[in-house]
């Protein structure tokens, strides 16, 4: 199978830069499946688990929203931040659920904004009950 | 004339001070290297970001679609500052450099008859501009809590800016925060962040030449791309003041503790010769003491 190359980035650091054959990414508009030849593609992630397979090895890292810039050489996946899944700490979801829930609380949004608030919470619950499952 | 005894003390209080600074500006060596390292670290996120914003800015293109904060409200009359100067003092003219940079610029802009706010993040820039533009602060932020800067404090100060956009609170934003030049140089910069300036970062050839697929669609990306931007860019700047600051604290730790030896000399030498003269007295007194007898 042909390899690409996958580089993961947050704000604060490089964590992945290597080549990999597969690479699933939680696109807003549903999963998404990264190959080598992948059509040039521009997309928003929501808040979910990202899966990177290369040689055989699979590792999964968790992202809160950013977005993905692919090409048929590599693929470039910017987070608002991202940890492996075996370091991810459970109380960081949940002070983010605590947070967005209060926010939506608080204050009066405009429609469009709620909307997306509240799809960004249920998105953050969906994937708590994921990691717990995990 | 000061007597011996004082000379001594004086000596020893130099010396405790040149210890401190010393051991200051150890402090501040070790943090920098920190700090530089975080910049370096940081650099791959905001140099993809503007290369994805490049690129989607040309899809786009400047038709209606185009989000506000990019374009702008059409207006110029109210501009907001956003000063980022350290909480810490005690680090040469670091911070009244960056304050005396943004100080010239709202009078300017006061000059042009145009409504000047300040938002002051960290604590000196505040203490500088609050003698000056009292009425003009807005808010502060306030960083000293914080150990290690992350996303999250810049995305905070972020959001806060977009909230003021969205009220219509001012019509331009411009960042100011000094720019890492090196440990001797930090230079004053001012960014302006809404409407966010066209990015000339070139896209690389390969992307530029790629026909993209956008999901859900450009302008959607393009929205929710700008914000994350501007904290990209307050992170970064955030970044670039600590670096700076540690730098600028090192080379102001390193004068003070080389004034200090330098005092210290000139010290142990007035006091040897003054312990020298005081010898030189009493043999005189023992010896014309013996002769008279």
């Amino acid at each position: 199978m042909a390899d690409f190359n996958f580089e993961l980035v947050s704000p604060e650091r490089l964590l992945v830069s290597e080549t990999v054959s597969e690479v699933v990414l939680p696109a807003t508009d549903g999963e998404m499946t990264v190959m080598a030849n992948h059509a040039p593609t521009m997309t928003t992630i929501r808040p979910g688990i990202v899966t990177v397979k290369a040689a055989g090895k699979t590792t999964r890292y968790v992202v809160f929203g950013g977005f993905a810039d692919i090409l048929p050489s590599g693929c470039t996946l910017l987070a608002e931040s991202a940890v492996p899944v075996e370091e991810f700490d459970r109380t960081m979801i949940e002070r983010r659920i605590e947070e967005a829930r209060s926010h939506l609380a608080n204050g009066d949004h405009a429609d469009e904004h709620k909307t997306r608030l509240e799809q960004f919470l249920s998105e953050l619950t969906h994937l708590n009950g994921v990691l717990v499952a995990a | 004339m000061p007597s011996l005894k004082d000379l001594k003390n004086r000596i020893a209080s130099v010396k405790a001070t040149q210890k401190i600074t010393k051991a200051m500006k150890m402090v501040a060596a070790a943090k920098l290297r920190r700090a530089q390292e975080a910049a370096e670290a940081a650099r791959p996120y905001s140099q993809r970001m503007s290369a994805v914003l490049a690129n989607i800015a040309q899809a786009v293109g400047t038709d209606d679609s185009a989000p506000r904060l990019m374009t702008g409200t059409g207006q110029d009359k109210t501009h907001l500052l956003v000063v980022c100067t350290a909480e810490r003092g005690l680090c040469g003219g670091f911070n009244s450099q960056i304050a005396r940079f943004a100080r010239d610029h709202v009078r300017k802009l006061q000059g042009q008859g145009k409504t000047v706010k300040i938002i002051c993040v960290g604590k000196k820039g505040y203490d500088i501009l609050r003698r000056d533009f009292n009425a003009l602060i807005i808010d502060r932020v306030d960083l000293r809590d914080v150990k290690k800067i992350g996303f999250v404090n810049a995305d905070e100060i972020g959001k806060r800016i977009i909230g003021l956009f969205d009220k219509g609170e001012f019509d331009v934003c411009t960042l100011f925060y000094s720019e890492f030049k090196s440990v001797i140089s930090q230079v004053p910069t001012a960014l302006q962040l809404i409407p966010a300036a066209a990015p000339t970062a070139e896209a690389s050839a390969e992307s530029a030449a790629a026909i993209y697929d956008y999901e859900p669609d450009a302008g959607e990306i393009l929205n929710d791309l700008i914000p994350r931007n501007i904290s990209v860019q307050i992170f970064r700047a955030l970044l670039e003041n600590v670096a700076g600051e540690m730098g600028a604290k090192m080379s102001a730790m390193d004068n003070a503790t080389r004034n200090a030896g330098e005092m210290i000399n000139k010290l142990t030498l007035s006091y040897n010769r003054q312990r020298q003269a005081q010898i030189t007295k009493e043999l005189i007194e023992i010896i014309s003491g013996a002769e008279a007898l």
